[in-house]
């Protein structure tokens, strides 16, 4: 929803970064007020998902140049877990499984490290289990996963839901959900972007990291972004999304570089 | 390999300090002398004597093996002093009359000897580069008719015992290291569990090598009779030298009709800096017999010292029904070499073995499991399952699987599975974005990918050993 006078939590200025020494971010700007939601779309390769990276700090990634400021701090100073703590999540197009270590273990490690940054109180195994417990209901999960190790032999669809369920005890300002609808039968594509939605606060916001529209019929953006060659090309509302399903993104390239020569 | 995992990875060694105390060193070299030396300082009947003589006239004519992947220059055997004694008086009767600088050793590498002190009732018995300085709880387990005490005790006091199994197991010409070992050794633990009695503590060794050119050649013995059950552990470390000290130990454990012996080793021996200078050796044969029907040998290691490594406790399995079990961690850093594994050699009926192997490779170092299932033509209905997982951290170490096979009985079953995993940047980003540092990552990663070994461990010690491969693994996230 956007909201008259919210905050800004997040604002990128002229981002470049590249990996390997290929540049793929070429001069981002961006703006996220507290309870928006904005999409982000754009063909393969277009560099969406470094974006979304580039955000919450993967190593494999350098900025060049520009700033991120998150809440008034500068993102690009914090370590990948800081950022983490300080309430910036990212949901993995690929969550890594972890062999050997139960899922439970593992969720209450992270609940526990981020709740101690934020001066509340740790939770011990049972208080955690009963909590995680409600949690799981949201996202219709079996709490036979608990018991899993991390995403090991775990379907595309219960990675994404597992991941959802992190964002759900996390409690993050800034979601960033990358490439969540992937590989999602249409059941399991409605039961978590309910979960999303019930997330969803006049507090926090999200940035939606999507190929299709698919996912924005149960999830609607305020702002939708076409992403190309590493630069936001286009910015509309939830009308430019279905708009991009019926004509492609080639137009809105062409107009881009019109617009260009133009300038 | 990102800086954070490079610093995770290099954490200096806690126990390398020296103990400044007077040693009577014997000179170096080896020949048929120094081995009537070291038989005449231990007070040794003939038999013995002539049992080392004929173990030395073997290696004389034995080759150094070459078939590990393991590679370091030739030891000079004649560099190596053979005997090293602290200078005050041997045997004692109680804890008070240990020298008290001995005493303070131990109690840095946390070694309880006093027997107050001691953890919830575990005996200890303490071996100083050649000798065995103290036993804990003598007395009490001698109530029950369990013998716990030195070999070289064991020698002057049950002669018979030692003489009917010494060598049974692991025979003198083996192979060359238990060989020098039958020639050589110098002391060790000698455990004797009578029929139907279940060893009302943990026993325990605590090896420590501390003189630079000297090299630890012990012997331990361990029999279990029918119906008898021990839990043995074994704990190792050594001052850090830049020189290479070689350790040479000989295993033989005996079990009769439903006795059950579980082994557990902490292997912590200094390890080389980072550069692969100094460091120990460990070159061990160790070897478990289950004689009697329904009898179950388990060994289980977590390996995280030495230079090299090269080990493969194993279980030969005669008895109709027996259990040979082995499950190892193994984890090697910076340039050490770890060939490490097992043999279970299936003869009776019926009998089973597992064998779980978890390797764990880091810095420029080396791992290998190596394992042999041999199962000979009388044993019907014999079954094996092997699982062997590797785990490599950063890009410039290694790891490989030798399983070797070989099933000659058509009733048998054999299982192996493998596999090689990486803690890699995106793992430990994932846990990084979800809040959680490095160095928790890790530990919880590494811990994980040990589970089924640790739960093997006494309590106590599965503790010791998860903090170990912590502080092998901890250090400052950059």
């Amino acid at each position: 929803m956007i909201l008259q006078d919210s905050k800004t939590l997040l604002e990128v200025r002229g981002l470049r970064a590249t990996v390997n020494g290929t540049e793929i971010l070429k001069g981002i700007d961006f703006t996220v007020k507290a309870g928006e939601v904005h999409a982000i779309m754009g063909p393969n390769g277009s560099g969406k998902s470094t974006f979304a990276k580039v955000l919450a700090g993967h190593p494999a990634y350098v900025v060049t140049s520009g700033e991120v400021v998150y809440e008034g701090r500068d993102l690009l100073e914090l370590k990948p877990e800081e950022r983490a703590r300080a309430g910036v999540f990212l949901a993995f197009q690929y969550p890594i499984e972890i062999p050997g270590v139960a899922n439970s273990q593992f969720l209450r490690l992270t609940y526990n490290s981020v709740q101690r940054e934020r001066g509340n109180d740790e939770l011990d195994p049972l208080e955690f289990d009963d909590f995680v417990r409600e949690k799981m209901k949201l996202l219709e999960m079996n709490p036979e996963f608990l018991d899993r190790s991390v995403n090991e032999g775990f379907s595309g669809g219960e990675k994404k839901r597992n991941e959802i369920l992190q964002m759900a005890l996390l409690e993050p300002r800034l979601a960033v959900l990358d490439e969540t609808d992937s590989g999602l039968d249409i059941d399991a594509l409605r039961v978590i972007a309910g979960g999303i939605n019930q997330l969803s606060t006049k507090d926090n916001a999200t940035i939606l990291v999507t190929h299709y529209q698919r996912l924005l019929d149960y999830i609607v953006p305020d702002y939708v972004h076409v992403m190309d060659g590493g630069r936001i090309i286009k910015t509309g509302g939830k009308d430019l999304a279905v708009e991009l399903e019926t004509r492609g993104y080639d137009w809105v390239g062409e107009e881009f570089a019109a617009a260009r020569v133009t300038a | 390999m990102s800086t954070a995992l490079q610093n995770l990875v290099n954490q200096p060694y806690r126990h390398g300090f020296v103990t400044a105390i007077e040693s009577d060193v014997a000179p170096k070299g080896l020949n048929e002398d120094t081995i009537r030396m070291i038989s005449g300082k231990k007070n040794e009947p003939k038999w013995l004597l002539d049992f080392r003589l004929d173990a030395y006239r073997r290696w004389l004519k034995m080759e150094e093996p070459t078939w590990s992947s393991v590679k370091y220059p030739k030891v000079d055997f004649q560099a190596i002093s053979y005997y090293s004694a602290p200078k005050s008086k041997p045997k004692l009767d109680s804890m008070d009359q240990v020298d008290p600088e001995l005493l303070r050793t131990y109690e840095k590498l946390g070694v309880p000897m006093h027997e107050r002190a001691t953890l919830a009732g575990v005996a200890v018995d303490v071996i100083f580069d050649s000798v065995s300085v103290a036993t804990t709880y003598k007395a009490k387990l001698a109530e029950v008719g369990i013998i716990f005490c030195s070999i070289s005790e064991a020698v002057q006091l049950h002669p018979e015992l030692v003489r009917k199994y010494l060598g049974t197991v692991v025979p003198v010409g083996d192979n060359f290291f238990a060989a020098l070992n039958s020639a050589v050794f110098t002391d060790g633990s000698f455990c004797f569990i009578p029929k139907g009695v279940k060893c009302p503590m943990d026993l325990s060794t605590y090896f420590r090598i501390n003189t630079q050119d000297s090299g630890q050649f012990e012997r331990t013995l361990i029999i279990a009779e029918e119906g008898a059950s021990v839990s043995y552990l074994e704990g190792c470390t050594a001052p850090k030298f830049d020189t290479n000290q070689l350790h040479a130990a000989v295993v033989e454990l005996v079990a009769l009709d439903r006795a059950d012996i579980k082994y557990s080793t902490v292997q912590n021996w200094y390890a080389g800096d980072e550069n692969g200078v100094g460091g120990i050796y460990n070159f061990v044969t160790k070897r478990g017999l289950c004689k009697g029907v329904d009898s179950r040998i388990s060994w289980t290691q977590v390996e995280t010292g030495s230079a090299i490594t090269w080990k493969y406790p194993s279980c030969i399995l005669q008895g109709e029904n027996s259990i040979g079990e082995f499950y190892s961690v193994a984890l090697t850093n910076n340039h050490q070499q770890a060939d490490t594994g097992t043999k279970m050699v299936h003869i009776g009926r019926n009998t089973r073995s597992t064998i779980i192997s978890k390797g764990i490779s880091a810095g420029h170092s080396n791992n290998s499991y190596r394992g042999l299932v041999r199962i000979t033509p009388k044993a019907e209905g014999a079954r094996n399952y092997s699982q062997c997982d590797s785990m490599l951290i950063g890009d410039q170490c290694g790891a490989n699987t030798f399983p070797y096979i070989q099933v000659k009985n058509h009733s048998a079953t054999v299982e192996h599975e493998a596999s090689t995993s990486k803690i890699g940047e995106d793992q430990l980003f994932y846990f990084a974005q979800r809040g959680v540092g490095t160095e928790e990552a890790v530990s919880m990663i590494i811990n994980g990918f040990c589970k089924t070994v640790f739960q093997q461990l006494p309590m106590e010690f599965a503790v010791e050993a998860t903090k170990l491969l912590g502080l092998k693994l901890e250090g400052s996230v950059g």
